[in-house]
C-alpha cells in the first residue's frame, strides 16, 4: 500500500492535499451547532446530482411530454417515487442549510476581512443555486412550473429600452413554450451544476487559504506553537470529520422525516396547482412562489410600481453581496458586539421569515400594509448596520478562544 | 536566455493586440450561440391569425380564444358598462389610450374597440404576465364597494377596466394590449390581422 501511495504521489500531489485540506487543515477547536451547516450543503450538493442524474434518465423535456413523463416516474418507475420525492425534497433541504450557513456567517462576523472573497463566492452560490432552482421547477411543467416562469422571466421585462427583447430572447419563443422548457433543461443539468461546483471549490479553498473563523470571532492563527501550528486548532480530520459525520446522520434523519412522511411540504415544496398540467390560457387563482423565494416575492408585491419593484426585489439581494464593506465593526463575533447589532440581526431575521409568510397569503390592505413594513426593515438592517457599525460600542475581545 | 536587452514597449504591444485580436475572435463565437435562443423560425411561422364566431356570446360574458399561444379574451359588454367605464376616468393610468403601443390606431377610443359593446384583449397582465381573472360583479367584497367590474390579476393584485385600461396605484404599468383584429361579417372577427373598422 505505502509503495502504491508513493507511486502516485510522486506523479500527482494526493498526500499533499489530504494535508492540506484534511489530515493538517487547522480547524478552531470550538466550533459549535452552527458549524456543521457547510458539510451539510455539501451533503446536499451530492444528493441532489445523483438523485438528479437518475430522473434525467426517465424524464422527457418536452412541452408535449414533460408532464407524463413526470406522473410516469412517479407510477411506473421502480421507485421512481423515491428519487424524485429525494430530489425535491432535497432542493427545499438546500434552502434551509444554506439560509442557515449565511445566518451563521451573520452571527460570527465570517464575511469580515480577510474572509471577503469566501463570502462573495458564497453569495454566487446562493445565486446559481436559485437559478439552479427555478428553472428546475419549470420541468415538471405543471402549472405552478408555467406561470411561475412566467412572471420570473417576465421581471427582465422591467429593464428599460432592451427589456423585452431579453425577455424574447430567454423564452426562445414569444410565449413560455417547448423552446423554453428544452433550454432550462440544458441548464439546470449541465450548465449550472458545473457552475455550481466550481464556486463550492472556490469556497473551500478560499476558506482554507485563510482558515475558519469560530464563535469567538479570534484568528486562530496569530497563536502559534513551536511549530507553527495554531495553539487553538485541531486537525479537521480525525476531529471535525467524526463530529460532521454525526451532524449529516442527525440531518439524514430529519430529511427522511420530511421524505417519507411530508414529501410535498403541505404544498410548500410541491404546490398543489402543480399537480395540474401547464394550461397558458389560465392563471392559478392563488399563485405563490416556492416557500425559499417567497421573502423576495413579498418585497416585489409591496412596491405598486413595476420597474421599482422589481428593482427592490433584485436589490434585497444584490445588498448581501455588499455586506463585509457595509459593516464596519472590527469585532467579528456577536458575542462581544453591541445590543444595537444584536437587536438590529433579531429584527432583520424577523423580517425574512415574515416576508416569506406575507408572501404566501392572498393579498389585501393589511397584508400589503405589512409587506412595506417588513421589506423597509429587511433594508433598514443595512442601513443601520452602516451608521452604527463604524463607532460600535463592544466588550473586549478575548486573545484566545474560549470555550 | 538573457533578459537584459528585452524591448517591453515591443512586448507590451504584441501582449495586447494579441489579447484585443482573440477578444475579438471570441465575441464572433458567441454569436451563433447568442443567437441560437431567439425564437426559431419555425416558432416564428406559428401564430396565425384565428377566426372567431361570436354569435353566441351573450351580454356580460367573457369568452377565451388561443391567439400565438395566449389567451385573447372577447367581452361583450352592456350599454350601463359603457356609461360606467366614462366615470371611471379619474382613477387610471392612461384613460384615453394614449399609450399607443397598447392598441392599434382603430382601437385608441372611449371604449378601446371598433364595436363599442364588443371588447377584445390579449388576456395578459402588464405586469409580469399573469392572466387576470374576469370580475364582472359589481361592488365584489375583495375589490372595493367602488368595482364596477373589470380584471383583477391575482399574481400582483392589478386591477383593469373592462376596457382593459390599468387603474392607478396597481403594478402594471400599462393598459391590456388589444391585439390586431377586424370583423369579416357581423359576428365573425379574425384576430392577428389588421383592417379598417367593419
Amino acid at each position: 500500500m505505502g509503495n502504491l501511495l508513493g507511486w502516485i504521489d510522486d506523479r500527482f500531489p494526493l498526500t499533499k492535499m489530504w494535508n492540506e485540506h484534511m489530515g493538517e487543515y487547522y480547524a478552531p477547536k470550538n466550533f459549535n451547532f452552527w458549524y456543521i451547516f457547510g458539510v451539510l450543503a455539501l451533503v446536499v450538493l451530492v444528493i441532489q446530482i445523483v438523485s438528479g442524474i437518475f430522473l434525467t434518465m426517465h424524464y422527457k423535456p418536452d412541452a408535449a411530454l414533460a408532464f407524463a413523463s413526470v406522473e410516469y416516474i412517479m407510477r411506473d418507475v421502480p421507485y421512481g417515487w423515491l428519487i424524485r420525492y429525494i430530489h425535491s425534497t432535497g432542493a427545499t433541504a438546500f434552502f434551509v442549510v444554506v439560509y442557515l450557513h449565511m445566518l451563521r456567517g451573520l452571527m460570527y462576523g465570517s464575511y469580515k476581512k480577510p474572509r471577503e472573497l469566501i463570502w462573495l463566492f458564497g453569495m454566487f452560490i446562493y445565486l446559481a443555486l436559485m437559478a439552479e432552482a427555478f428553472m428546475g421547477y419549470l420541468l415538471p411543467w405543471g402549472q405552478m412550473s408555467y406561470w411561475g416562469a412566467q412572471v420570473i422571466i417576465s421581471l427582465f421585462s422591467a429593464i428599460p429600452v432592451i427589456g423585452d427583447d431579453l425577455t424574447l430572447w430567454i423564452r426562445g419563443d414569444f410565449v413560455i413554450g417547448d423552446a423554453t422548457l428544452n433550454r432550462f433543461f440544458a441548464l439546470h443539468v449541465i450548465a449550472l451544476p458545473f457552475v455550481l461546483v466550481f464556486l463550492v471549490v472556490a469556497h473551500i479553498l478560499a476558506l482554507h487559504e485563510v482558515g475558519s473563523n469560530n464563535p469567538d470571532g479570534v484568528e486562530i492563527k496569530k497563536t502559534k506553537d513551536a511549530n507553527g501550528i495554531p495553539l487553538d486548532g485541531i486537525p479537521f480530520h480525525p476531529y471535525y470529520s467524526v463530529k460532521d459525520t454525526l451532524g449529516i446522520v442527525v440531518f439524514l434523519f430529519f430529511f427522511s422525516i420530511v421524505l417519507f412522511y411530508l414529501p410535498d411540504g403541505g404544498g410548500y415544496m410541491l404546490e398543489h396547482a402543480n399537480f395540474i398540467a401547464a394550461d397558458a390560457l389560465k392563471t392559478p387563482e392563488h399563485i405563490a412562489p416556492v416557500w425559499y423565494f417567497t421573502p423576495f416575492y413579498a418585497i416585489l408585491r409591496a412596491v405598486p410600481d413595476k420597474l421599482l419593484g422589481v428593482g427592490a426585489m433584485g436589490g434585497a439581494i444584490v445588498v448581501l453581496f455588499f455586506l463585509p464593506w457595509i459593516d464596519r465593526c472590527k469585532v467579528k463575533s456577536i458575542r462581544y458586539r453591541s445590543g444595537i447589532y444584536k437587536a438590529n440581526l433579531i429584527v432583520f431575521c424577523v423580517s425574512f421569515v415574515v416576508l416569506g409568510w406575507l408572501a404566501m397569503q392572498p393579498v389585501n390592505e393589511t397584508i400589503t400594509f405589512l409587506s412595506r413594513l417588513f421589506s423597509f426593515l429587511y433594508f433598514a438592517f443595512f442601513a443601520v448596520l452602516y451608521v452604527t457599525s463604524k463607532n460600535e460600542s463592544t466588550k473586549p475581545v478575548p486573545d484566545r478562544v474560549t470555550s | 536566455m538573457s533578459t537584459d536587452n528585452v524591448d517591453t514597449g515591443r512586448r507590451r504591444f504584441l501582449v495586447t493586440s494579441t489579447s484585443v485580436v482573440a477578444a475579438v475572435g471570441a465575441g464572433f463565437v458567441a454569436v451563433p450561440f447568442l443567437s441560437s435562443w431567439m425564437p426559431s423560425e419555425r416558432a416564428k411561422n406559428a401564430g396565425a391569425p384565428v377566426e372567431v364566431d361570436i354569435s353566441k356570446l351573450e351580454e356580460g360574458r367573457l369568452m377565451i380564444v388561443e391567439w400565438q399561444s395566449k389567451p385573447v379574451w372577447i367581452v361583450k359588454r352592456s350599454e350601463k358598462t359603457l356609461s360606467d367605464l366614462v366615470t371611471l376616468d379619474n382613477n387610471l393610468s392612461d384613460p384615453a389610450s394614449e399609450n399607443v403601443d397598447q392598441q392599434p390606431a382603430y382601437a385608441q377610443n372611449a371604449n378601446r374597440s371598433i364595436k363599442p359593446e364588443i371588447s377584445i384583449l390579449v388576456g395578459i397582465c402588464t405586469h409580469l404576465g399573469c392572466s387576470p381573472t374576469f370580475r364582472p360583479d359589481i361592488a365584489a367584497v375583495d375589490l372595493g364597494a367602488d368595482w364596477l367590474g373589470g380584471f383583477f390579476c391575482p399574481c400582483h393584485s392589478s386591477k383593469f377596466d373592462l376596457a382593459g385600461r390599468v387603474y392607478q396605484g396597481v403594478p402594471a404599468p400599462t393598459n391590456l394590449v388589444v391585439p390586431p383584429h377586424k370583423y369579416l361579417s357581423d359576428n365573425v372577427i379574425i384576430i392577428g390581422k389588421d383592417g379598417e373598422a367593419a
